[in-house]
C-alpha cells in the first residue's frame, strides 16, 4: 500500500535539493543574470562533497567544499557575462558543460569509494516517542511533525530557515531592494550610487554557493553515492524551472520543490505494490510501464511552465526586467 | 595612443580597475571595427587556452596533458583508418549542430536537440522494427523510408517547445531540455519491452536493407577501401550545411530569421510573422537532429539501444556556437571535435573530453569579449 506519510515526508527530504538550488537561482535572477549552469554547479557540488567524505573528511567540510567549488564555478559566469557581456544562456551552459565534465573526470573512480560519513539525522523517531510521548495520541500534529521534523537530514532544517529568510532579505530589506533594483533597472540603481557590477557578481556567487549546497544534499543525505552524472539526473534543470513557476518567490520555491521531492518518491513507491487503490497494479505486472513513470517529473515541469505561462500572463507577473541583459554604463536602454 | 585617449571625459571608455598598483594599466575600449582576420584569429586562441586550462586540470586529475593530446590527435587524425572513424563520429555532429545553429540564429535555444536525436533513431527504427515496410523492401525506398521518420519524428519533438514559446511564451530552453528525458525514457520503454531482442536491452540487428552504405561495402571493388565505416551519412551532413547556409544566406525566410534573432522588434514591425518562423525553425531544427539520430543507427549501430550518444545533442550546442552560426564552419568543428570524441574513449580519465568540450565553449565565449573591445595595456 502506498503510505502518504513516508512519501510526503521523503518528498521533504529530497525536495530540499531542489529548494537550496532555485532560491539560489532566484537570488541570481533577481539580479538580473540567469544562469542555466546550476546542473553542472549542483553536479560538482555532489561530487566534491562526496570525493570531501570519501578521503576521510568531515561531512560538514565536504558540505562547505562543494558550496566553494561551486561558487568558483559560479564565478567564472558572473566574469563572462557582467564584465564581458557575453549571451548568458551560452554562458550559462558552458557553465553546466564545464561542471559536468570536470565533475566526471575528478570523480574518476569515486563509485567504489564504499561507505563514508554522511550528514547526520538529529531527530529520530524514537526520541521524539520517548521525550515527548504524547505527540504521537494528536492526530494532525503528529503526521506534520512525521512529515516535517522526523527523521530528516540535517540540511532540511537549514531549508526551513533558508525560506523565510529569502524571502524577508528580498522583499524587507534594504540589500534585497537594491538587489531587485539591480534587476529590474539597473541604470536607476547606479545612478544612486548602487554597484550593479558588484552586487551581480555577489548573488551569482550566492547561486553558485546554493548550488553547491544542493550538489552536497543529494551526495550526502539524499541519496548518498556517486553515479557520475546521474547522481543529479537532470534536477538542476528542474530547479530552473521552478524559479519561473515560483514567479521569483521563495515561498513559492519551496513548495514547488517539496512537491518534486514528493512525485520523485511516489514514482518509486507506485512499482511496489502488487494491488493499487484496489485494482491490479499496471506498473507492478509490466515494470517496463515505470519509464513512463520516469518521464513523469520532465513533463510536469513542461506542464506546469504553460499552467504558469497563463498565469503570468493574466496577473501581469513577470520575469525581472532586466533578466538576460549585461548592463553596460552609459549605454542607453535598461 | 595620445593621453586623451584615456581622460574620464569620454564616457564609452571603461577602466578596469586595477588591482594592485601594477607600473601599467589595462585600457578597455568599443571597437568600432573588427577586422577579418581577427575572429578566426581568437577562436583560434580560445582552444588553444582551453587545451592548455584542460592539460593543468589533467595533470591535476594524475594524468599526463602532452601525452593525452598526443594520443588524441594520433588516434583521430593519425591515419586514413582512423580518420574514417573520425569523420563518422562527425556526422551525426554536422547534423545536430546545423540544427542549433538554425535554430541559435533566431535566438531560439534549442538544447532538445540530444532528445531529438533519439526519437529520430526511433522513428527510422520503428519502420523497420513496427514493421512499417518488409524486411525485404528495396533499400533505397527502406532507406527514404527511415530517413522521413526519423526527420519527422525529431521534427515533432521540436515542435512542442517551439509551439510551445510561440503561442504561451514558455521558455523553449527549459521545455526542450525536458524533453530529452521525455525521449531516452521513451527509447528505454520500447527497448526493453515490444522491440527488445531475446531479453536483451537491444533491437534485433536491422535487415541489411536497413544499412546505409559504407566504403567498406565497396571494397570487391576498390581493395583500399576494405575496413573503411564511413557511411552515407556524411553526405547527409554535407547536403544539409549546403541548404541551412542557403536559408540563412540566401532566402528570405533566412533574413526573417536572422533579422528576428538580432532585432526582435525590428521583426514585428516589419510584419514578421514571428510565431509561425518559430514553430517552423525548431520543427526544422528537430528534424536535423532526428535525421543524425537516423543516420547513427542505420549506419552505425545498426540496432536501436539505450545508448547510442554519447552526448550528440549537446555537442551540437558548442559546435554551433564555435563556428559562429556559420554552416560550413559546423562541418569543419564538426570534424574536429568528432577527432575528440573517437579518442576520447580511450584516455583516462574518461571525462576528459566532456569536460574539454566546456571548456572550449567558455573560452569561445569569453573569447568574444576581444572582438568587441579593444584592450590595450598602457604605462602609467
Amino acid at each position: 500500500m502506498i503510505d502518504w506519510i513516508i512519501i510526503l515526508q521523503a518528498g521533504v527530504g529530497s525536495g530540499t535539493v531542489l529548494l537550496f538550488a532555485a532560491i539560489g537561482e532566484v537570488l541570481a535572477e533577481r539580479s538580473g543574470v540567469m544562469n542555466l549552469g546550476v546542473e553542472g554547479m549542483m553536479l560538482l557540488g555532489a561530487m566534491t562533497a562526496y570525493k570531501t567524505v570519501a578521503q576521510g573528511g568531515d561531512p560538514w567540510a565536504g558540505v562547505v567544499y562543494a558550496m566553494l567549488a561551486a561558487g568558483a564555478l559560479s564565478l567564472l559566469h558572473a566574469l563572462v557575462t557582467v564584465n564581458f557581456q557575453a549571451d548568458q544562456v551560452v554562458s550559462g551552459l558552458a557553465i553546466n558543460f564545464v561542471g559536468v565534465g570536470l565533475s566526471t573526470v575528478l570523480g574518476e573512480g569515486l563509485s567504489k569509494a564504499g561507505t563514508v560519513a554522511l550528514l547526520p539525522v538529529p531527530i529520530t523517531q524514537a526520541m521524539v516517542m520517548d521525550n515527548i510521548p504524547w505527540l504521537a495520541q494528536v492526530p494532525i500534529l503528529w503526521q506534520l511533525v512525521q512529515i516535517l521534523v522526523i527523521d530528516q537530514h540535517v540540511l532540511v532544517y537549514v531549508g526551513y530557515l533558508l525560506v523565510p529568510a529569502a524571502w524577508f532579505f528580498i522583499n524587507r530589506t534594504r540589500p534585497g531592494l537594491h538587489l531587485r533594483s539591480v534587476g529590474e533597472y539597473p541604470a536607476a540603481a547606479d545612478a544612486l550610487g548602487i554597484s550593479v557590477y558588484g552586487l551581480r557578481y555577489l548573488y551569482v556567487l550566492i547561486g553558485g554557493l546554493l548550488a553547491g549546497l544542493a550538489g552536497a544534499t543529494i551526495s550526502l543525505a539524499v541519496s548518498p553515492g556517486w553515479f557520475s552524472e546521474l547522481t543529479t539526473g537532470g534536477q538542476g534543470w528542474i530547479a530552473i524551472g521552478l524559479v519561473i513557476f515560483a514567479q521569483w518567490d521563495p515561498w513559492r520555491a519551496a513548495a514547488g520543490g517539496y512537491m518534486f521531492g514528493a512525485i520523485r518518491r511516489l514514482i518509486l513507491d507506485l512499482q511496489g505494490p502488487e494491488m493499487l487503490l484496489g485494482f491490479r497494479n499496471p506498473f507492478f505486472y509490466t515494470p517496463k510501464l515505470g519509464f513512463f513513470l520516469q518521464m513523469l517529473p520532465y513533463a510536469l515541469t513542461i506542464i506546469v511552465l504553460v499552467a504558469v505561462s497563463r498565469e503570468a500572463l493574466r496577473k501581469r507577473l513577470g520575469a525581472p526586467a532586466a533578466l538576460g541583459t549585461p548592463y553596460i554604463r552609459g549605454e542607453r536602454g535598461i | 595612443m595620445s593621453a586623451s585617449t584615456t581622460t574620464p571625459s569620454q564616457p564609452e571608455q571603461r577602466h578596469l580597475r586595477d588591482l594592485l598598483r601594477l607600473p601599467f594599466r589595462i585600457v578597455v575600449e568599443p571597437r568600432m571595427n573588427v577586422p577579418r582576420w581577427l575572429a578566426p584569429a581568437t577562436s583560434i586562441g580560445a582552444v588553444i587556452l582551453a587545451l592548455v586550462i584542460g592539460g593543468v586540470v589533467i595533470q591535476f586529475a594524475g594524468g599526463d596533458p602532452l601525452e593525452s593530446y598526443a594520443h588524441i590527435f594520433n588516434a583521430a587524425f593519425g591515419s586514413v583508418g582512423v580518420f574514417s572513424d573520425t569523420l563518422v563520429k562527425a556526422t551525426p555532429l554536422i547534423l545536430t549542430g546545423l540544427a542549433c545553429t538554425l535554430a541559435f540564429r533566431m535566438r531560439l535555444w534549442n538544447i532538445g536537440a540530444e532528445g531529438q536525436f533519439f526519437m529520430g533513431a526511433w522513428g527510422a527504427s520503428a519502420v523497420v522494427l513496427a514493421p512499417l515496410l518488409p524486411a525485404t523492401t528495396p533499400r533505397s525506398i527502406m532507406l527514404s523510408a527511415m530517413m522521413l521518420a526519423g526527420f519527422a519524428c525529431g521534427a515533432l519533438w521540436g515542435l512542442v517547445p517551439g509551439f510551445l514559446k510561440a503561442r504561451l511564451n514558455v521558455s523553449e530552453i527549459i521545455t526542450s531540455l525536458m524533453m530529452n528525458y521525455i525521449a531516452t525514457s521513451w527509447v528505454l520503454f520500447w527497448v526493453f519491452g515490444a522491440w527488445s531482442d531475446a531479453g536483451f536491452q537491444m533491437s534485433p540487428v536491422f535487415p541489411e536493407t536497413a544499412w546505409l552504405p559504407r566504403l567498406t561495402d565497396y571494397a570487391n571493388q576498390v581493395s583500399d577501401l576494405a575496413g573503411l565505416t564511413l557511411h552515407l551519412g556524411l553526405v547527409f551532413g554535407i547536403v544539409a550545411a549546403v541548404l541551412v547556409w542557403f536559408i540563412l544566406n540566401r532566402s528570405r525566410w533566412g533574413y526573417e530569421i536572422r533579422l528576428t534573432g538580432d532585432n526582435p522588434q525590428a521583426a514585428r514591425y516589419a510584419g514578421i510573422n514571428i510565431v509561425r518562423n518559430t514553430v517552423l525553425v525548431m520543427m526544422l531544427s528537430g528534424g536535423l537532429a532526428g535525421l543524425a539520430g537516423m543516420s547513427e543507427i542505420a549506419g552505425v549501430v545498426h540496432r536501436l539501444q539505450g545508448s547510442i550518444s554519447p552526448g550528440y545533442g549537446f555537442t551540437g550546442i558548442i559546435i554551433a556556437w564555435l563556428a559562429k552560426l556559420n554552416a560550413f564552419g559546423v562541418i569543419l568543428v564538426a570534424i574536429l571535435f568528432g577527432g575528440l570524441l573517437l579518442a576520447g574513449r580511450e584516455i583516462q580519465p574518461s571525462g576528459v573530453p566532456r569536460m574539454l568540450q566546456g571548456i572550449i565553449l567558455f573560452t569561445v565565449i569569453a573569447s568574444d569579449v576581444v572582438l568587441r573591445y579593444h584592450i590595450r595595456i598602457v604605462r602609467r
